[in-house]
């Protein structure tokens, strides 16, 4: 099994025409993906590696089932291509865009509650089940199928750990990079809740960076009910302290935010932290033997 | 994008937050004609510099007469101002802000943020307001209050009520109202201007029960630039380190730091960790370089041209993991610059995703010495050994 995608997921590609769009359409249709759609308003009618083109989301729904949106609009109108999707009925929605304004975030944010649909990112590299489907813009090549759930919130951060992880043997049943940016669809306990009811996964990398307190989170709810390994990265260890925006961001957070903070609160739960990257994938390794 | 205090504040008064009168002064010539136009005695004279702490610093003076305002502007006009934001060389002030002098019965503070948590925009309040929030908010929370808004339904005045009520001690009920407009018009300005911050430090009650912003920043969301041309005049390049600025232009995420090996990656989390592995590898990083995800050639060129432009750089680690950005993309960007700049430092690269084959081809094919690293692990061993 997999978690939120698998080779059953019949994507559709908004802003399909687009350099991106097109370049990964064609990189997602050679990995396996079943891209059954795209979407650009005004290009109705048209092809792009023969994959059909709409004028809206709706009619990629109706007229070919599509339930998984991948998303390459220009950050102007993402927010609107992310709640046309959902509104359109799309189950998974996976927002590549970088750059979006983040109170068109706060829009998104508040639009999606209490519906029935998963946003993954912005400014991300999108979902993996490897050797069943991609959905984003991650190289396929070096992922494997296996057991190890990976969820991330940097996009080549991602790549250079599940690279390691598949040198060292370790597979991969799904891999998220859940996007950088301060508001985001959903967090790493989303995403754990689900792996720890996926019989396919039986272990968790887990990869962090400094700012927010996302990690401090996913720690604790690890803590109280996840029943399986997990081995912590954190980037920005050595960042430099400062480039804070006047007080509020400190109040706000408490404080909260850097490197040492996160890796103290992960290995307090009991999450094996790797703290130098070259040697995440044996770090893994050693845990899950 | 960050603001200087007075252009916050006249956006503020558009907003219809109450400031005091003021002007702003490049010479002690104008300094002399602001001070015959805005009432006073006192005046404050304010140096305009981005960085917070001024005022410890000796950036903001309370002066007596006109001809101080002329000595005081004179005094700060064209050189650094050290504060604890600016680091160790401080901070040129280019131009100074004149303001009328206000009798200050209370001080608090009022700001409006994103809570990452909610996804929602949170005003935070305090009757301690000035120049120690910081202490504040870390030793008595209980002082800070904080109010997240809805963004579906706006600001309501129950919001303002929230906040007011927390308050050990009440305001007259004719500054209750002022109060309450001024945080609904801190919502709208914070919306419609596409804020990452607005602060207002301190916000005053007079003595004659009026309320006044006294010192105002706003950073507004460089995402949504697109859409506010007008605010685009308000950027004042002065304030940034020339490296940062030239990055800036071409899309650029370069952050100048001490040390002495180049990075360039793409993304920002492998950016940091690759800063991290220089560290433990014993060397200094000396900057952060992301060329973000889908980088051009051109772009790829200028980056390493930002490097070389800094002189102390001994060594240049790039690291890429291809995703959007593709190998062969960055490999012709570091062929032509490399070209270009007739470069001599040991160029250490690791390529790893999506065309890494042609990428690798591009660079053997290219006449130029690199130092290939198989791994993370070689990258660092290569450059300690630059050290």
């Amino acid at each position: 099994m997999s978690i939120l995608v698998d080779e059953k997921s019949r994507i559709v590609v908004q802003g399909i025409t687009g350099k991106e769009g097109a370049f990964h359409t064609k990189q997602m249709l050679d990995y396996g993906t079943k891209v059954v759609a795209g979407v650009t308003p005004g290009k109705g009618g048209q092809k792009v590696e023969g994959v059909p083109v709409f004028n809206t989301v709706r009619q990629a729904v109706q007229k070919e089932g599509a339930n998984v949106a991948c998303i390459f609009v220009p950050p102007p109108f993402a927010a609107d291509a992310v709640i046309d999707a959902a509104a359109s009925g799309i189950e998974v929605i996976v927002c590549i865009t970088e750059g979006i304004p983040v109170l068109d975030m706060v829009k998104v944010s508040g639009f999606l509650k209490g519906r029935d649909c998963v946003l993954i990112g912005p400014n991300c590299p999108g979902i993996i089940s490897p050797g069943k489907t991609k959905v984003g813009i991650m190289p396929g090549f070096i992922h494997s199928r296996g057991h190890m759930a990976v969820i991330s919130r940097s996009g080549t951060l991602t790549y250079e750990a599940v690279d390691q992880l598949t040198r060292v043997g370790l597979g991969q049943s799904t891999c998220i990079g859940i996007g950088g940016d301060p508001i985001v669809g959903t967090t790493f306990i989303d995403h754990l809740k689900r792996f720890k009811n996926d019989p396919d996964t039986e272990g968790v990398v887990l990869i962090g960076e400094i700012g927010g307190s996302a990690e401090e989170e996913a720690a604790e709810y690890i803590q109280r009910e996840f029943n399986k390994p997990v081995i912590a990265f954190i980037a920005g260890q050595t960042a430099p302290p400062g480039r804070r925006m006047g007080h509020a961001g400190a109040i706000i957070s408490g404080g909260q935010g850097k490197a040492e903070d996160k890796i103290k609160a992960l290995q307090n739960a009991g999450i094996t932290v790797a703290i130098n990257l070259g040697v995440l994938g044996q770090t893994a390794l050693k845990i899950m033997k | 994008m960050k603001l200087h205090e007075y252009q916050a504040k006249e956006l503020l008064g558009n907003w219809g937050i109450p400031v005091p009168a003021g002007q702003l002064a490049t010479t002690p010539e104008e300094a002399a004609k602001a001070a015959q136009t805005i009432a006073g005695p006192p005046w404050v004279v304010k140096a305009q510099i981005h960085a917070g702490g001024r005022g410890k610093a000796g950036g903001v003076k309370v002066v007596q007469s006109p001809e101080e305002v002329v000595s005081v502007t004179g005094s700060l006009l064209g050189k650094p101002l050290k504060t604890k934001q600016t680091g160790p060389e401080g901070s040129v002030v280019n131009q100074v802000f004149i303001e009328e002098g206000v009798d200050i019965e209370r001080e608090f503070y009022i700001s409006m943020v994103i809570d990452r948590t909610t996804a929602s925009p949170a005003m935070i309040f305090s009757q301690a307001g000035g120049t120690d929030i910081e202490e504040t908010a870390a030793k008595s929370a209980g002082q800070i209050y904080r109010e997240n808004i809805d963004p579906a339904v706006g600001w309501m005045d129950h919001n303002a009520r929230n906040l007011l009520y927390s308050l050990d001690s009440l305001p007259p009920a004719e500054s209750m109202r002022a109060f309450m407009s001024v945080m609904a018009n801190v919502y709208k300005a914070f919306v419609n201007l596409d804020c990452s911050l607005l602060e207002i430090n301190p916000l005053v009650l007079t003595k004659d029960g009026k309320v006044i912003a006294i010192d105002a920043k706003i950073t507004i969301d460089d995402n949504a630039l697109f859409r506010h041309k007008e605010l685009l005049a308000l950027d004042d390049p002065r304030e940034k380190d020339p490296l940062e600025l030239m990055a800036n232009e071409y899309n650029l995420n370069y952050i100048r730091l001490n040390g002495n090996i180049g990075a360039m990656v793409n993304g920002a989390g492998l950016a940091m960790a690759t800063m991290d592995v220089i560290k433990m590898a014993g060397a200094e990083p000396a900057n952060f370089l992301d060329v973000g995800g889908s980088a051009s050639e051109e772009m790829i060129t200028r980056g390493v041209e930002i490097i070389l432009k800094d002189s102390r750089v001994k060594a240049i680690l790039i690291n890429i993991f291809g995703g959007i950005l593709r190998c062969d993309v960055l490999a012709r960007g570091v062929v032509a610059a490399a070209k270009k700049t007739g470069i001599e430092l040991p160029l250490i690269v690791r390529l790893e995703g999506t065309n890494v084959e042609a990428g690798r081809e591009i660079l053997n094919d290219s006449g130029l010495k690199f130092l290939v690293a198989k791994d993370l692990a070689e990258a660092a061993e290569l450059v300690a050994r630059q050290v």
